[in-house]
């Protein structure tokens, strides 16, 4: 080996803490993009593989009621290659020992053999036998979620009769990976679940004899579903279809996708953000650590090594460092990303998960930090190109000081010779001071951005749920009711008001762009469940026209006093010209509303009503339900507080995971940055600091030194670091965009005190690691080499 | 042979320089290290520096070996102009032809005393064996030491070996003996004069201590930037006589 190489070796051996220190970050660097991308991979396939294997059909749609022969019709399209007819329908159900409502998704399956399209897993017990109606198939989930199993029991109200059914299996669809109920946002297992049963038992519970209500369609493979879409669409209009749609926007599909790029989102911003972290992390240790080596390589130079290959050995050093971490990030990025996969897999219920991530995600996140660690690099390699040679030539120069404005003050005078030292070494070189405090800024920025999820999820569900619903049940009817169906339940004991709503499905087109809506029709001012503008003000409706969201207007690419085709999909199926007449924002989901009365007078009908907010008194609640369950007409009933709890708990567990490892991740920036801080200056100071002591200086006081001079720089770099926090939050919550949510921008107090505590904390711990090393300063040593 | 019968025999000087001059700005302030140094050295030549603190001897040494520029004037080796001479130039030059002895030693920490010295044979064109080098120095037991298991002297001398160990022509020696006692001194001057002597390197050796001047061929006398006298010495005396 060359002498230089074996300098190389034992440099990196004699800087082992540091080393590991600044590989740790990349190594973080590198498993937060290994693992956000192989996790986004792995839900990727996992969720086409599942889709695959339990043919996930590519058309979906409703009917009020279609003869079966249909079926052949829809079948002999071109392009259609599967077709599956079925009754489907929401109830209520009772389970033992759970007072609160429950809705069950009633579907049926052939009463013998497989359905051609949306497999179930089976996953316990077996299929309804034909000729037992009274036979069920479980949703796994949501059998878990009562402890329920085979032979078990449970009733339910199908159209208006009890039943008492039997379980006698649990299984998992892909249609229902996300398995949210009607009015519900997030899925809650314990108050939505979906029963499988025979087909002819669903169809003699909803008189639906020799009738489908429900069908999916499978396509040649790349197939456009557009045109069997409309083709499709001019069979069923008489049969009171609402509009066939494709498998983008199926429910549970949309959902998963929604997830599954916002992970994706997650997965591009953020360790981008910690690469450049490791980059700057490299290039602050390396800096320093050639600084110094000045002489070293100023005696190099004399001797005749060229810029090239001292360039090349610093490189060298890099490149080493960076395998270090490289290595250490893809094998944590491998098991962090399998865990994290399987925590998406249990959420999701697949039945089962390919964690198969590629190497490209390895190699991607392995390149990414070494280009930027040997970006860290350069400026300091072209620094030592330009130190010039006969640096070796002179002895130990001290450092120039001068007897700055700083030290004429009072106060100055009157401090102790350490604290002037400390101070003087701080204003010596203000930027590399600044660069310091910037990296501890950057630790604390980064876990201010990993904990400000949480304050946003809290600022969405005070919004969304707190602030703007004053409700605290919704109760949906399965059919469309006359107006007088509110007044009925404004009747019952324990309801204190009531407020109505209309939501109508359609399409909504203005120029090339056209979306699916559910038309949400409310009272001008609504007292219960408001039309809520993020910024904190309940907006009335002006008549005549449509209030929408800002995000579906983006969608849309339509503003204020732009005028949308409105193709309704249900009743008389009008098509109409409306105006939006108002715009506001909102955090979740892309709704558009409109005056209740102009609502109905659009589809050319009397009042009608297919939901109703309640608030209602607790006292009464238990019950109201039991009450509310036993009217036919209510499909389904939901409570606000469940859906607020589900709401924190799914977002929670979705990001939970994540933001610990940014955690921890963070942690480590802290840890690495002050710790390197330490470390250089005890060796670029360790002979000023032997120094001291043999002149009769105290441990104590040398330490004071030392680490007061972090000390100060981690205080510069609080405000710092809440200052980039704040940025960042901003920059991402800009990013974080989806149909589905829009992250806000909050950042709670607590989060910049956590922040700051656990940064703190960090340091503490590298401080007390480096005090270690001054307990070992070999004085003799220190002198007698020039290091 | 003296330096005169190399002039008089028509011998080309190994190194020469005319009028270099070198000033340092720090800020408003000038210092004029070097104000119009010109000189001949000769090959084999063994020349000793003297002069006050300050008087430009660091200065000066290292514009001769191509670790620094003059601020004009013109310096050549063997006939190649050194003062003109871009970086990559100035490197080949240090790395073909210079070996440096520094007063601080300037040992890698992280080195034993034969990988210190390979450090240079390694690039250097005509390189004698590291070992040899050390050898050379009387440190043949102390190869695998690191420097801070060496004492002061014994880490000058691994730093005379190795600059030595890449035989060059000129050797260039910042006070070597500057932090030594004068027994330690005496040996580390003895590797020197021997150096000298078997390879015949024009070598220049800068001292506070005119005792230590008696052992050169020719002694130039430095004063605030110029050479202020210049003698020849009729009768080297040999290293191991000299005491301080
Ligand atoms: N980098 C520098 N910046 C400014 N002034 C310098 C620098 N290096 C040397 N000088 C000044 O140049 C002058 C000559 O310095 P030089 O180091 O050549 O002296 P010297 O003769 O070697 O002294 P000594 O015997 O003390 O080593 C001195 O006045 C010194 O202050
Ligand atoms: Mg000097």
């Amino acid at each position: 080996m060359s002498p230089l190489n074996r300098k190389l070796t034992r440099d990196l051996w004699k800087m082992r803490g540091q080393v590991i220190a600044v590989a740790a970050v990349i190594a973080s660097g590198v498993a937060v993009l290994s693992m956000s991308l192989s996790t986004t991979e792995a839900l990727s396939e996992t969720a086409h593989a599942y889709y695959e294997r339990y043919r996930f059909a590519h058309i979906f749609g409703r009917v009020q009621r279609a003869p079966e022969h249909l079926a052949d019709r829809i079948r002999l399209l071109p392009g259609v290659q599967a077709v599956t007819t079925r009754v489907v329908k929401t109830a209520i159900l009772d389970i033992a020992d759970f007072s609160e409502p429950v809705i069950g998704q009633f579907a049926s399956i052939p009463e013998r053999g497989e359905p051609e399209l949306n497999l179930l897993a089976l996953r316990a017990g077996r299929l309804p036998q034909a000729g037992r109606p009274d036979e069920a198939v479980l949703s796994e989930p949501f059998a878990e979620a009562h402890g329920l199993v085979p032979g078990d029991r449970l009733r339910a109200i199908l159209n208006g009769h009890w039943r008492e059914l039997e379980v006698v299996g649990l299984a998992l669809s892909p249609e229902y990976v996300y398995t949210i109920g009607p009015g519900a946002l997030m899925p809650d297992d314990r108050r939505f679940g979906v029963i499988w049963m025979g087909r002819e038992a669903l169809q003699g519970a909803f008189d639906l004899d020799g009738a489908f209500n429900d069908f999916s369609v499978g396509l040649l493979r790349g197939m456009d579903p557009e045109p069997v879409i409309r083709q499709i669409d001019e069979l069923l209009a008489n049969y009171g279809g609402t509009g066939a749609y494709e498998r983008a926007n199926q429910l549970s599909n949309w959902f998963l996708m929604n997830e599954i790029r916002q992970l994706k989102t997650m997965s591009s911003i953020l360790p981008v953000l910690f690469l450049a972290v490791a980059a700057f992390l490299t290039n602050m240790v390396l800096g320093r650590l050639i600084t110094v080596e000045r002489a070293e390589i100023g005696l190099l130079k004399a001797f005749g090594y060229s810029n090239f290959e001292i360039g090349l050995h610093y490189v060298k050093l890099t490149v080493a460092i960076a395998c270090i971490g490289i290595v250490l990030g893809w094998i944590a990025g491998y098991w962090f990303g399998l865990a994290n996969t399987r925590v998406y897999a249990e959420f999701y219920r697949f039945p089962f998960l390919l964690y198969e991530p590629g190497p490209n995600a390895f190699m991607l996140a392995a390149g990414a930090s070494m280009i930027a660690a040997l970006l860290g690099t350069i400026s300091t390699v072209q620094a030592v190109a330009a130190l010039p040679p006969g640096e070796a030539m002179r002895p130990p120069s001290p450092t120039m000081f001068r007897r700055s404005g700083l030290s004429k003050l009072a106060l100055f005078q009157a401090l102790d010779q350490p604290t002037r030292i400390l101070l003087r070494q701080l204003g010596r070189w203000p930027l590399r001071s600044l660069v310091t405090s910037g990296g501890i800024g950057m630790a604390i920025g980064v876990l201010i951005i990993s904990f400000q999820w949480l304050d946003a999820i809290n600022r969405m569900i005070d919004v969304y749920f707190l602030q703007a619903q004053h409700n605290d049940v919704t109760v949906g009817f399965g059919e469309v009711r006359p107006a007088s169906a509110e007044l009925a339940l404004a009747g019952m004991t324990g309801v204190i008001t009531t407020e109505p709503m209309r939501a109508v499905a359609t399409k909504i087109r203005f120029g090339s762009r056209e979306e699916r809506k559910l038309i949400q029709g409310v009272p001008a001012r609504q007292n219960l469940h408001h039309v809520f503008d993020v910024d904190g003000h309940a907006v009335d409706l002006p008549p005549g026209g449509l209030v929408i969201s800002t995000i579906l207007g983006e969608l849309l690419d339509a503003g204020t006093g732009d005028i949308l085709t409105v193709e309704v999909l249900e009743g008389r199926r009008p098509t109409r010209q409306v105006p939006i007449v108002a715009m506001f924002e909102t955090y979740i989901g892309s709704p558009a509303y409109m005056e209740i009365a102009a609502l109905n007078r659009l589809m050319g009908e009397a009042p009608a009503i297919n939901t109703v907010h309640l608030r209602t008194d607790p006292l009464y609640r238990a019950a109201l339900f039991r009450k509310l369950k036993e009217i036919p007409a209510v499909s389904s009933l939901n409570l606000k507080e469940a859906a607020v709890t589900t709401f924190r708990d799914t977002m929670a567990e979705s990001m939970l995971i994540f933001i610990s490892f940014f955690v921890v991740f963070a942690g480590t920036l802290a840890f690495g940055v002050t710790y390197n801080a330490g470390r250089i200056t005890l060796s670029e100071r360790g002979r000023e600091l032997a120094t001291l002591r043999v002149l009769g200086f105290t441990r104590a006081e040398i330490s004071y030194i030392l680490l007061g001079e972090i000390g100060a720089l981690t205080l510069v770099a609080l405000p710092l670091g809440c200052a980039i926090g704040y940025s960042l939050a901003l920059l991402i919550s800009g990013a974080f965009k989806t149909e589905l949510f829009r992250v806000p921008f909050a950042i709670l107090p607590d989060t910049y005190g956590l922040s700051i505590l656990i940064v703190v904390g960090a340091t503490a711990v590298s401080a007390f690691v480096v005090r270690q090393r001054l307990e070992h300063l070999d004085l003799i040593a220190v002198l007698k080499t020039r290091e | 042979m003296t330096t005169a019968e190399k002039k008089a025999q028509g011998i080309e000087p190994a190194l020469r320089a005319r009028d270099l001059t070198k000033v340092y700005r720090t800020g408003e302030v000038e210092v004029h290290a070097l104000r119009g140094v010109s000189l001949d050295l000769y090959p084999a030549d063994l020349v000793a520096l003297l002069g006050p603190s300050g008087s430009g001897k660091s200065t000066l040494l290292n514009i001769l070996g191509g670790l620094d520029q003059a601020s004009s004037g013109e310096s050549w080796f063997n006939g190649q102009l050194v003062s003109k001479l871009d970086d990559r130039a100035l490197t080949r030059y240090r790395r073909e032809h210079v070996g440096f002895v520094f007063q601080f030693y300037n040992l890698i920490p992280s080195l034993t005393a034969s990988e210190n010295v390979a450090l240079v044979t390694e690039i250097a064109p005509h390189p004698m064996p590291a070992d040899d080098a050390l050898r050379l120095v009387g440190l043949e037991e102390r190869l695998n030491h690191f420097p801070a298991q060496l004492s002061g002297g014994e880490q000058q001398r691994v730093a005379i070996a190795r600059a030595i160990a890449k035989q060059p022509e000129l050797l260039l020696c910042d006070e070597p003996t500057g932090a030594l006692d004068s027994q330690t001194g005496v040996l580390v001057l003895e590797a020197i004069e021997r150096i000298h002597a078997e390879l015949g390197t024009t070598t220049v050796l800068i001292t506070h201590n005119a005792v230590i001047a008696d052992m050169a061929d020719r002694v130039l006398v430095m004063g605030d930037g110029q050479i202020v006298e210049e003698r020849e010495n009729p009768e080297r005396r040999r290293a191991r006589d000299l005491r301080w």
